[in-house]
């Protein structure tokens, strides 16, 4: 599984690219894999304001309805609005274009908290 | 892989979707091994059978299958099941994974007359190659069978019983044999179908092709609560035939009247896939819920069934699905849901 080594990963999954006080959420290749045939992704609302470890997405594959937690606390900045049309981004390019979301956020020393990717490959099982 | 039954099942090999299109455009293959292998001999088990399953067996013979109900004295189905009459004395039941000693304590329990009843699961293996190309993969006098016949044929040289029966609403067949012997049917055919494109397919595949022809699957669509009547399948209960289980309920309901039906849907606007339980509407009044739903591959939209009160179970009508505490349109269809013709 591809696991890139410049970003930080939450243990359910989700990945973190820190751009100054933004935050970039997808999910990883992984986790991408493990769900197959995406079909529908439901993102935050911009404005809304997240909390660290609470679902704030979901994320449909033919088989399940799956929550999706935000790895920081903040402000929704954006959404992939690509997504409405072309859930299946997130398999194919879970890093790039399948991007789920931006927060602004509040504390940044959270990402501090979240698995380097060595520690995120030890937690899958790689 | 999940746990199923007691058995470690893989939801798909590579994606659910590109296995369920395999099944309908090329072929696939499941094993299917989990599912429970009841047999049924004895100079009386026709009269046994007869006497706890709704169809009627009799209207069977040796050589073919039929699709039956075993019900408990409410008519609540406890079990789904296809017999297979393998010889005129001998018959084999295809019962599922999570009911096999409920159905083998149940059948034990009312087995009267010269009859023995036996559990072979776990010694007989069960695998079933779908797909409109699967009858090339079987030896010629095979593929001649009619559909719902089974007759005993070598198959990459391991003799199995061949069915021309299966879960996913095209031609195939389903193939026992003893359990040392699966992998290497399953190897073979895999082999042997690699030309034709086959797909090993998971129990992900399994569901969304069954759903697509609104077959039920028990425990979710059917259960010991609700009646082959309720769920639309009055035709494999033979009410004219000699006294079975669940009898005297079935006809005490079809005199009352149902008040409830699984009827199949499917989403009219871009929806969320519908899952189990989801609420169903109708002018904003809950009027059942889904008991099966995902998103159809061939369809490429939601689909689902669900009980839901009489008045809304007439084709056409428009109802709704609480997704998240949203509502999505939604209409009720006629069985299948998927139309190999339309």
């Amino acid at each position: 599984m591809n696991v890139p080594t410049n970003l930080r990963y939450a243990k359910s999954h989700e990945w973190v690219r820190v751009e100054g006080d933004t935050a970039v959420v997808g999910i990883s290749d992984h986790a991408q894999h493990e769900l197959s045939d995406i079909v529908y992704v439901e993102p935050p609302n911009v404005g809304d304001s997240v909390e660290t470890g609470k679902e704030c997405a979901v994320i449909e594959s033919v088989k399940a309805a799956s929550d999706i937690y935000t790895p920081v606390s903040g402000e929704v900045i954006a959404a992939n609005t690509a997504l409405a049309n072309h859930p299946e981004l997130v398999n194919q390019d879970p890093y790039g274009q399948g991007w789920l979301f931006k927060v602004k956020m509040s504390d940044p020393g959270e990402v501090d908290e979240l698995l380097q990717p060595d520690e995120y490959v030890s937690h899958i099982g790689e | 892989m999940v746990p199923f039954g007691g058995w470690e099942m893989p939801v798909y090999y590579s994606s659910i979707v590109a296995e369920h299109h395999a099944v309908r455009q090329r072929v696939g293959l499941f094993d299917v091994s989990h599912m429970g292998e009841l047999i049924v001999s004895g100079p009386d088990a026709e009269i046994f059978l007869n006497r706890v399953l709704t169809n009627d067996v009799s209207k069977c013979a040796a050589g073919r299958a039929q699709y039956t109900f075993l019900c408990n004295e409410q008519g609540g189905i406890r079990d789904d099941l296809v017999l297979y009459w393998l010889e005129p004395m001998r018959f084999l039941l295809l019962v599922n994974a999570s009911n096999v000693e409920k159905d083998f304590a149940w059948l034990r329990e009312h087995a009267s007359g010269d009859v023995t009843v036996e559990n072979h699961h776990g010694e007989i293996a069960t695998v079933s190659l779908q797909g409109p190309l699967a009858a090339k993969l079987v030896p010629a006098p095979a593929a001649t069978l009619a559909i719902f016949h089974i007759a005993a044929f070598d198959v990459c040289s391991v003799r199995c019983w061949v069915a021309r029966t299966g879960y996913t609403g095209e031609d195939g067949f389903e193939l026992l044999c003893a359990i040392g012997d699966v992998m290497r049917l399953w190897n073979e055919l895999l082999a042997h179908g690699a030309p034709l494109g086959i797909q090993p397919c998971g129990l992900g595949a399994r569901d969304t092709l069954r759903l697509e022809m609104c077959y039920p699957l028990h425990g979710q669509d059917i259960t010991d609560a609700t009646t082959p009547l309720e769920a639309g399948l009055g035709r494999f209960v033979a009410m004219d035939k000699t006294d079975f289980i669940g009898r005297d309920a079935l006809v005490e309901q079809k005199a009352r009247g149902l008040t409830r039906k699984l009827v199949p849907f499917q989403m009219t606007e871009k929806a969320p896939p519908p899952r189990s339980h989801y609420p169903l509407l109708a002018e904003g009044r809950r009027i059942g819920e889904i008991t099966s739903g995902a998103p159809s591959p061939s369809l490429g939209i939601g689909i689902g069934m669900g009980y839901v009160e009489m008045d809304a179970a007439a084709p056409g009508t428009q109802i709704g699905v609480d997704i998240r505490g949203r509502t999505f349109a939604a209409v009720v269809e006629t069985k299948p849901l998927w139309k190999k013709n339309k």
